[in-house]
């Protein structure tokens, strides 16, 4: 492998914050890690318990409706977030997957969400349920919904968490993904209000991530993010983490999916 | 109980691709857990058979990632042969799959 | 006595891979020596590569930075005409070598493994041809990640 000249001035010891037009110093990982990685592993499992009769009622997942229509998975998750009628509200994967736990299986929200972030022993249910939907929309257009009124809110609402300062050290999202060409130690900061930015990131989510040993969602980010942030956590599959998600996703609006995918 | 496995076995251009993924925590044994480190537990051996034959042997140690996956290439091979990829690490645990080349 | 019995009423296959497992454990070979070496002088020695030359037909395959060393892809070809075997060696790993391959009845002398790094290093891979040693070197870069890791 050559190197680029971004790693070139890397290895000579410049400070180097590239450009997203540029190629990363870290193409060539990302490349042959996403083309080496045992995310498969985790596809599979989330289709066993997407089959597994559970809770009270005793019934698999397969009727759920994630936006397509009952069971229909294919498309699905390049669909979301969007509005839900049943619910009458906006929800992501996750959300949606907690709310077919619950009315279709009768598992009560407790018991639905008492694991919902994994580690390196055992990724959680939700996280490997999200692997398996997520993977069926491979190679499709991501279009969330956007024209619902709540959906609009939706947008709005997390575009405003987005700018929001709050927490003791008075951080927004943009703080550290609110313009391009940052970074934090050697690690890019995307910007995640910019279609080229967002873009390749949310066509990766759900992912195996290699710090945490596991599988990962989005969900778990946007917990994490609260969490560096000094925040308090959002609840799990609740309006704000959800409307943040939304933003980004209709930020990328039109990126083909390629998930789920490796993370460092 | 082993994590699973999955294999891909493909033939293109004479050439049998075996791409084989694992579960298995790769423990290094230098890893702490509240302060206790976690015993080394690693897949040791990997053997890759090709219509009953042994065609690879791997000897390998703790510095193979977590959940490893491996690709090797055989010369030949056809659609419909069999491939098996089996393992054992430093605990006696063992697994192993099977896949037909496609 | 129950046990067995239930075993031979699932049938020989099961109870054929119950009895095959120590018999598995018993002949598989692992360089324990090799492996346990602390450099990667001592590594080579193990493996009985000391004399190993470097060559232009042993390829290493892996990118430059590694955005975290618990899993870093290193693909490894050898054109080294009757290659048997390929070991690879991280020279900077507390246990410098990582794995080796032995390919036979047909098997190319090739393999893409995901490998842990601790640092920055240099990659080592070693093919085994004709009773004689072929190595190409490669270093890594490791970074520390920003967030937490």
């Amino acid at each position: 492998m050559r190197l680029t000249a971004a790693a070139a001035g890397l290895a000579l010891g410049f400070v180097l914050a590239p450009a997203s037009a540029q190629q990363s110093p870290y193409a060539d990982y990302q490349r042959m890690t996403a083309e080496n990685a045992p995310i498969e592993l985790y596809e599979l499992a989330g289709e066993e318990l997407w089959k597994k009769p559970q809770g009270p009622k005793n019934v698999s997942l397969e009727r759920c409706d994630l936006g397509q229509g009952p069971g229909v998975l294919k498309g699905a998750y390049a669909g979301l977030p969007r509005y839900f009628a049943d619910a009458d509200r906006v929800m992501d994967l996750e959300a949606r997957l907690v709310y077919c736990m619950m009315t279709l299986q009768g598992r009560s929200h407790e018991d639905a969400t008492q694991r919902v972030f994994g580690n390196a022993d055992k990724a959680s249910e939700l996280a490997l349920l999200s692997a398996y939907v997520a993977g069926q929309s491979h190679g499709m257009p991501m279009r969330p919904g956007v024209s619902h009124p709540k959906e609009k809110a939706s947008y709005e609402l997390g575009r405003e968490l987005f700018y929001h300062r709050a927490g003791p050290w008075d951080f927004s999202c943009a703080s550290c993904h609110g313009e391009p060409g940052k970074r934090i130690r050697m690690s890019e900061l995307p910007a995640l209000n910019r279609a080229q930015d967002v873009r390749p990131l949310m066509a990766t989510w759900p992912a195996y991530r290699v710090s945490n040993a596991t599988f990962i969602t989005l969900e778990w980010r946007m917990n994490d993010c609260y969490r560096q942030m000094r925040m308090p956590e959002p609840k799990y599959g609740s309006e704000i983490p959800v409307a943040l998600i939304h933003y980004m996703t209709v930020n990328a609006q039109g990126v083909v999916y390629r998930g789920p995918a490796i993370k460092r | 109980m082993p994590g699973p496995m999955k294999m891909r076995a493909t033939n293109q251009g004479g050439v049998t691709e075996i791409r084989v993924l694992m579960a298995h925590p790769m423990e290094t044994g230098q890893r702490k857990v509240n302060g206790k480190p976690v015993p080394a537990h690693f897949i040791q051996n990997l053997t890759v058979k090709l219509n009953g034959k042994t065609v690879v042997e791997g000897q390998t140690s703790q510095a193979v990632s977590r959940n490893p996956v491996f690709t090797f290439r055989v010369k030949g091979g056809a659609k419909g042969d069999k491939v098996e990829v089996s393992w054992l690490d430093n605990e006696g645990e063992t697994n192993k799959t099977e896949a037909t080349v496609a | 006595m129950n046990a067995v019995r239930r075993l031979l009423l699932q049938g020989a296959g099961a109870l054929a891979a119950g009895l095959l497992t120590p018999l598995a454990a018993l002949a598989a070979t692992w360089n324990k020596e090799a492996f346990g070496a602390k450099t990667p002088a001592d590594a080579l020695k193990g493996i009985g590569a000391s004399a190993a030359t470097p060559s232009n037909d042993v390829i290493i395959e892996a990118p430059e930075i590694a955005e975290n060393g618990a899993v870093v892809p290193i693909e490894i070809t050898s054109q080294v005409p009757g290659t048997k075997s390929i070991a690879v060696v991280i020279d900077k790993n507390p246990f410098p070598l990582v794995a080796k391959f032995d390919f036979m009845e047909g098997a190319l002398p090739y393999v893409k493994v995901n490998v842990k790094m601790g640092e920055t290093s240099d990659v080592r891979a070693v093919a085994e041809a004709n009773g004689k040693h072929y190595s190409a070197t490669k270093n890594i870069k490791v970074t520390i990640g920003g967030c937490g890791g």
